[in-house]
């Protein structure tokens, strides 16, 4: 467990920089801030009250409307221990429904807080009281599933802890949430993608920018696609904040050296993957999605939205730089860990744009050990070549042929007749690979450890030993210009036929990404393992990324009987009908109680 | 060390999918295990015995841990080539990347043959390749309907449940596009045009409005005309549009049926080609097409050019038969945002074939070169 010894020193130095209750941030989210501290919890116990309103953020001197929890955003950090009982007292202050969705929790399915899918959803001017046993540990968050009021500051943090030991102890924690924050409206935002798709990136190919062959500049206009298309919303719009903070305010979390800090870090945003690392500074991974993995320590992780990672991190006497930036590289946002306030590190430039490869086009080509086609080496047209010498000497094909290969990129028979390959799906890929052991998109070549998944291993296995007794498959599909984005080529206003399962089943969940963009995919109510093949075993998670051209499968217990959303967490792609409904029968005797 | 060495001979001669293809016989040292588990499993009776002891996920008991397979057979790459068919589901589980044996290191598991066999360890457990893609079990199907109404009753849930399916996906909008608003500076008289087009719908069915006009400065109204389109989108890319066309302005009026597709050709081109039927029985079209060359993300260099056409001589309207007239222009235009731009250009025009003659005959230019300057913008 953590020391509080250690803690009461800071203690008072963080009371003394901050003014407290008048600020809009959270005190864990203050600059400054000591970390966390179990003796004064922000939101704990038995009974938890949350306010749901209006109100005005300040970021980079600008004033933006906001919806925020209890007047902060981020909202307050919901406190827990596993086994404890908990009521949480929603008041909807807003003049429009609202909803809370606890993200990661293992709880009953009319809990889950999906309006339409779980619950009625809040109206205005009511409360309603969510209440469920906590059966977990880790670091999880909540947001509204309602509408698009996510993207306006409706986020928060929860960290649970373990009954028993904890397996990963520190001196010192500091709940990292970061999160994308826009002066518009996101109705706008979304009218601008539906307007052109490509409207937030300024970061397009020009004539004269880049290294891409004049080939490989035709061949993307010939399938209408853009090699810079990496990200949707990018900072064009959007500041990127660290707890609440922008760049400039940099957010500051406070450590005393020689000590194990420990990392919360949570991807809150609406639409934005961050790159994350603290030049200098290796970090520990501990846990993913709130579940303890072997610790693995790495330079840069790539945390997708709706992710959470642990790290522990035992820094010197200075300050550090921590660097969260964009997947497309149009921005950045730094918070500073320092002893003492006022220390900054600096703050490293950013990187070249990322530019999507063959593999992102789903031409799969040889396995993970090739992850370094694509990315800044603009093309990489030798991933294509599937004539190997081996096979060329079995008379299999002619090597160097392979450009001539007919790769259509909308291949109808590549896909059940069950998928839609209709205006929505513009992009079948051709022969897509398991990605997750890749490299994340733009971090294929840079100097240092990066993360992925195969590298993750679950501390404690899953318990379901069971092989999945059958496969489906779901295609991951879009429409880039149009905007469009659904499962199997049904966008969930299409009427989507709901995934459905037998209780207890054990399946495997193929996913295969047939667009160019990442695609973090996320089920309530349940923790998958992802099926990496690894020998140190599979990690359990609630979110996972699904590379551009890629595959990702994972491996579900269906233990919780209900009725369970089912989506992509880029935001504007779930309300533009990438979602649908896992639905588990038989329910238990008076339905899920 | 042994089978690390077999494994990277194997490599070299003999592939496991291969193999597996008969192409070839592997060594068996280097007989790789998955590809013997790929023989699919037949599920007698799909339905799991219950587990208990997976509702308790968060801190699940330590047990043996799991060894992957190295995946399917026949790998899309081989399909693609014809050498083998996928099986049915293109999809089939590949726990770990279908990983042709090149530079990348066999995932190591620690107990080797060689250690088991020494009784220093224990193999992991195999995770069985590929469960079969079959329809749900019957308990799938139990149940309410809508496992919420149970708890909160159908009438709350009814509305709620309603919005959530309407909120994902179904969206509507509008656009009003202006797409040339411009001065035009000929020899002679200089002149205007204006060219926009607004859309209201959702994804598939649109309204779509179009406008057109052109004229010199000091005369009536040159050419005017507005249509009005139901617009079907019929594939990524291109919508099929029908409609009328109302045209105006100097010369006898027109109302036509129109329809034409729009959209996105392969290499970003713009198309727009339609064909107008008057109700004088009169047949003509329009194709245009045009390209936004990226010089830096704001400065954008467009070609554009339109070609009309008419099926028979129209004397009233001074048009013959064949290629009517031709216009191309180049335009220069700096986004200051993407919403609105400025730009400078040149545009061409051009009567031609009999439709040329008839303006010689009315005494009348048969096209020139114009400087033209005007804003394009969105909203």
């Amino acid at each position: 467990m953590t020391t509080t010894i250690k803690r009461r020193g800071v203690l008072r130095a963080g009371a003394l920089g901050l003014s407290g209750l008048a600020l809009p941030y959270p005190a864990w989210a203050q600059t400054g801030s000591p970390g966390l501290r179990p003796t004064s919890p922000p939101l704990s116990g038995e009974d938890i009250r949350l306010r749901i309103a209006h109100g005005m953020f300040d970021v980079g001197g600008r004033t933006g409307h906001a919806i925020m929890l209890n007047g902060v955003l981020p909202a307050p950090l919901i406190r827990l221990r596993e086994g404890q009982n908990v009521r949480l007292h929603v008041e909807n202050a807003l003049d429009e429904d609202s909803s809370i969705h606890w993200h990661g929790l293992i709880l009953p399915f009319h809990m889950d807080g999906v309006p339409g899918i779980s619950f009625p959803g809040i109206k205005p001017r009511s409360t309603f009281t969510y209440e469920f046993p906590v059966k977990q540990a880790g670091t999880y968050w909540y947001h509204s599933h309602s509408g698009l009021q996510e993207q306006m500051g409706h986020y928060g943090p929860i960290v649970i802890d373990p009954a028993g030991a904890e397996p990963a102890p520190y001196d010192r924690e500091h709940v990292i949430v970061l999160s994308d924050w826009t002066f518009r409206h996101p109705h706008e935002v979304i009218a601008k993608l539906k307007a052109r798709g490509g409207y937030f990136n300024r970061n397009r190919q020009t004539a004269t920018s880049g290294s891409m062959s004049a080939a490989d500049r035709a061949m993307w206009g010939r399938m209408r696609m853009d090699p810079s298309d990496i990200a949707d919303v990018t900072a064009s719009t959007y500041t990127y904040l660290v707890n609440g903070h922008g760049p400039a305010e940099n957010w500051t979390g406070l450590f005393t050296p020689g000590e194990r800090v420990r990392l919360r870090i949570i991807n809150a945003s609406a639409m934005t993957i961050f790159n994350l690392r603290i030049p200098d500074l290796p970090m520990t991974v501990v846990q993913a999605d709130g579940m303890d993995v072997k610790p693995v320590e790495t330079d840069e992780l790539q945390i997708s939205v709706a992710e959470t990672y642990d790290v522990i991190v035992a820094p010197a006497d200075r300050a550090y730089t921590l660097v969260a930036e964009s997947i497309d590289r149009s921005g950045l946002t730094r918070a500073t860990l320092a002893p003492r306030l006022g220390m900054t590190a600096p703050v490293p430039a950013l990187r070249e744009r990322p530019t999507l490869g063959m593999k992102d086009m789903g031409m799969g080509g040889p396995g993970s050990g090739h992850a370094q086609h694509g990315g800044t080496a603009a093309g990489g047209m030798d991933g294509m070549d599937h004539c190997t010498a081996e096979h060329a000497a079995m008379g299999h094909c002619a090597p160097g042929a392979s450009m001539k290969m007919d790769h259509s990129m909308r291949d109808k028979s590549l896909v059940p007749p069950s998928v839609k390959v209709g205006v929505g799906v513009d992009m079948i890929a051709p022969m897509p690979v398991d990605r997750t052991g890749d490299r994340p998109l733009g971090l294929e070549q840079v100097p240092h450890r990066v993360l992925t998944y195969h590298q993750l291993a679950p501390l404690v296995p899953f318990p379901d030993k069971r092989p999945p007794a059958r496969s489906i498959d779901i295609h991951l599909t879009g429409n880039m210009e149009k905007f469009m984005w659904s499962f199997d080529g049904k966008k969930m206003n299409e009427g989507a036929e709901p995934i459905r399962l037998a209780l207890d089943e054990r399946v495997r969940i193929n996913l295969i990404n047939n667009s160019m963009m990442n695609h973090p995919i996320h089920i309530h109510g349940h923790f998958f393992e992802l099926v990496t093949g690894q020998a140190h075993g599979h990690p359990i998670k609630h979110t996972v990324n699904v590379m551009p051209g890629g595959k990702a499968s994972f491996d579900l217990t269906a233990d919780a009987p209900g009725d369970w959303a089912f989506h992509c967490h880029l935001l504007y792609h779930m309300h533009a009908g990438m979602m649908n409904v896992v639905k588990i029968r038989p329910l238990a005797d008076g339905g899920a109680q | 060390m042994s089978l690390l060495a077999a494994l990277l001979l194997t490599a070299v001669q003999c592939t496991p999918e291969h193999a597996a293809m008969g192409h070839c016989k592997m060594t068996p040292a280097a007989k790789p295990k998955p590809v013997a588990r790929q023989k699919p499993k037949p599920v007698a009776n799909p339905r799991p015995r219950p587990a208990a002891a997976a509702r308790e996920k968060p801190h699940p008991a330590v047990t043996p841990r799991q060894q992957p397979s190295a995946g399917p057979v026949c790998t899309p790459e081989h399909a693609a080539m014809g050498h083998c068919q996928l099986p049915q589901q293109p999809a089939a589980p590949a726990p770990s990347s279908p990983a042709p044996p090149l530079p990348t290191p066999p995932a190591t598991d620690p107990c080797t043959p060689e250690h088991a066999a020494m009784g220093h360890c224990r193999p992991a457990a195999a995770t069985p390749a590929a469960p079969p893609s079959s329809a749900p079990p019957p308990a799938a199907r139990s149940g309410p309907d809508h496992a919420a109404d149970a708890i909160w009753g159908a009438d709350a849930m009814a509305p709620a449940r309603r919005a959530v399916h309407a909120e994902h996906g179904g969206f509507t909008d509008n656009r009003i596009l202006l797409d040339r608003l411009e001065y035009r500076a000929a020899k002679g008289r200089d002149g205007y045009a204006v060219e926009g087009e607004a859309w209201f719908g959702g994804d598939y069915d649109r309204l779509w409005l179009k406008f057109a006009a052109d004229g010199t400065f000091g005369e009536p109204l040159e050419s005017a005309e507005l249509q009005a389109l139901y617009s079907r989108a019929i594939n990524p890319w291109f919508n099929l549009q029908g409609g009328v066309r109302h045209d105006f302005g100097h010369g006898p009026d027109r109302t036509q049926l129109a329809l034409g597709i729009q959209g996105l050709a392969p290499y970003w081109f713009e198309i727009d080609a339609a064909a107008f039927l008057s109700t004088k029985g009169e047949l003509t079209a329009r194709v245009e097409a045009e390209y936004d060359q990226r010089i830096t993300n704001q400065l954008i260099l467009q070609p554009r050019v339109e070609l009309g056409l008419s099926a028979q001589d129209i004397t009233e309207l001074r048009v013959g038969a064949g290629l009517t007239e031709v216009e191309a222009g180049l335009r220069l235009r700096y986004e200051f945002v993407p919403e609105f731009a400025p730009y400078l250009g040149v545009e061409w025009e051009r009567s031609v074939g009999r439709t040329a003659d008839h303006a010689r005959a009315a005494g009348e230019r048969t096209g020139g070169w114009s400087f033209v300057a005007g804003v394009r913008a969105w909203f």
